[in-house]
């Protein structure tokens, strides 16, 4: 699956490449576009040295590990929401006659590698916040783990996303709240939210495992809604169960695909 | 090789049930070239889909190359060619050679098999002139070449086709004939095709199947279609009676 996804990917970036001057373009304006985010952080400590008891740096570090977690994920899954579209235009039937996955073909397609400039800017502000905390080796590699598990954590977001539009074909943008409502919220440190939301994010859909949770240890503190320290280490086995129920639900959206006419 | 076993596909619609296909039964063996026919709405689509694996049907059973294809669809997709006329398999963007290239890729095609098989296909479906031009810019006679060409690349058994000949010129449509009938002779690939094209069916098909109201209508050769009704001496006189006949119970469907 891997091969073939790279294939799909090489072919279509040849083919954005072939046009040099837009494809650099797009590449600067989606690092610009990112940039903005950072920028509305940095306006909010302009004004107030503490959110919800985190500093600026700390706070750049919960966005920068979520950021390169999504990034790299739009890029490399994100045109999964894009069933319904290919439902109504009739063109999700050409996935189904070839041998392989719908879903890897899907993921693939027109794979856009100017999403590059967002990652990259994630990947800066990241290195920033773990240079100006000092974050050592000894909690630094919960970093890693940390962008692991929100891949897989937004992926299956995706791909229950794409699901849903099985059902949803009328109405593709509600899934846009799992996916980029899922980025927004992980921006900033949870403390922000209601408790309620909070524990939900935590248990029941478990986007509190991107940033959060792990990124509590590797800023060596204590959460203020008391959830036990034993969940900061949860995050790939949250992920894990996350993406066994979205593989599952994607198969029955496939088993359950009506076509269209002609 | 193809076969179809009180197979059924219903779609809920609002609070409706539609039966867009029911109790169809009917099979093609190896080599034989077969045309499906019926009024729009009758149900040809569906059961093509259903053959490729594309729609799971809500009832009876359907294989193909004796697998079923909703469960086993990346294996029947290995061992079929299937071809839309009323939209294109390739990718849209992509020069005609890359789209050839991915399907190398996902369908396993050995290289020195591929470049010779390309070469014979580039040859008889003329494709040489428009090899790097991307799909979408094709004319509609070059783009279905294209996919015929793509359809074939992996040697499928068999060749699935949904109104291939649909808004090509009458030079077009021959030149795809010409070749559908190669391919079915000389290779021995099964055939399936559907149409409002009476002439492909005059032209290409032993058998037909006639499908109405997603029920099997008439199953027989060509020769046995015209006694249907033997007042008439064009093929259309005789399918406008068959459907404008309505849907029969399946007791009284005219077989061999």
């Amino acid at each position: 699956m891997v091969r073939t996804y790279a294939l799909l990917a090489w072919t279509w970036t040849r083919a954005a490449a072939a046009y040099r001057g837009s494809f650099a373009l797009m590449v600067l304006l989606g690092f610009v576009v990112a940039a903005v985010d950072v920028a509305v952080i940095l306006v909010v400590f302009a004004n107030t040295t503490a959110l919800a008891g985190f500093t600026r740096d700390e706070v750049l570090l919960l966005y920068g590990a979520a950021s390169l977690s999504f990034t790299l994920c739009d890029m490399l899954v994100g045109n999964l929401d894009r069933v319904s579209a290919h439902i109504k235009a009739g063109t999700f039937d050409t996935f189904l006659i070839r041998p392989i996955g719908a879903w890897v073909q899907l993921a693939a397609d027109r794979f856009n590698p100017t999403r590059i400039g967002r990652i990259v800017q994630a990947v800066l502000v990241l290195g920033h916040a773990v240079t100006a905390l000092g974050v050592g080796w000894d909690r630094g590699w919960m970093i890693a783990v940390m962008v692991a598990t929100g891949m897989v954590i937004f992926g299956s977001l995706w791909t229950l996303a794409g699901a849903l539009q099985f059902l949803l074909t009328d109405a593709p943008e509600v899934v846009n709240t799992f996916t980029y409502g899922g980025q927004q919220l992980t921006q900033y440190p949870l403390a922000v939210y209601s408790r309620e939301l909070v524990l939900g994010v935590t248990y029941v859909l478990p986007l509190a495992f991107v940033n959060w949770q792990p990124g509590l240890y590797v800023l060596g503190r204590d959460d203020p809604f008391g959830t036990p320290e034993a969940l900061r280490f949860l995050g790939p086995v949250a992920a894990l169960v996350l993406a066994l129920a979205a593989m599952a639900a994607w198969r029955q959206g496939v088993r359950h695909y009506r076509s269209t006419g002609s | 090789m193809i076969r179809l076993d009180r197979a059924g596909r219903t779609f809920k619609v609002r609070r409706n049930v539609v039966h867009a296909v029911r109790d169809l039964s009917f099979s093609v063996a190896a080599g034989e070239f077969v045309g499906c026919l019926g009024p729009n709405g009758a149900g040809k689509s569906t059961t093509i889909k259903m053959l490729c694996g594309i729609l799971t049907p809500t009832s009876g059973t359907v294989r193909m190359a004796g697998l079923d294809p909703a469960r086993r669809r990346t294996t029947v997709a290995r061992r079929i060619g299937v071809v839309f006329g009323q939209r294109t398999t390739l990718w849209w963007d992509l020069p005609l050679l890359d789209s050839f290239e991915l399907c190398r890729h996902l369908y396993k095609v050995d290289r020195g098999l591929f470049r010779s098989r390309l070469d014979e296909l580039t040859e008889t479906l003329d494709l040489g002139a428009f090899l790097r031009t991307p799909v979408r810019q094709l004319s509609l006679g070059q783009r279905m070449r294209g996919d015929l060409a793509a359809a074939l690349l992996h040697a499928p058994d068999v060749l699935v086709l949904d109104e291939p000949t649909i808004g090509l010129d009458v030079v077009s449509k021959a030149g795809i004939r010409d070749f559908l009938r190669r391919v079915n002779t000389e290779r021995g690939t099964t055939v399936l095709l559907t149409t409002h094209d009476l002439v492909d069916v005059e032209r290409l098909c032993r058998r037909v199947v006639l499908i109405d109201h997603g029920r099997l209508a008439f199953d027989g050769s060509l020769e046995q279609l015209m006694a249907t009704a033997p007042g008439q001496s064009s093929i259309e006189d005789v399918v406008t009676r068959l459907y404008t006949g309505g849907a029969r119970p399946p007791g009284d469907v005219a077989r061999q």
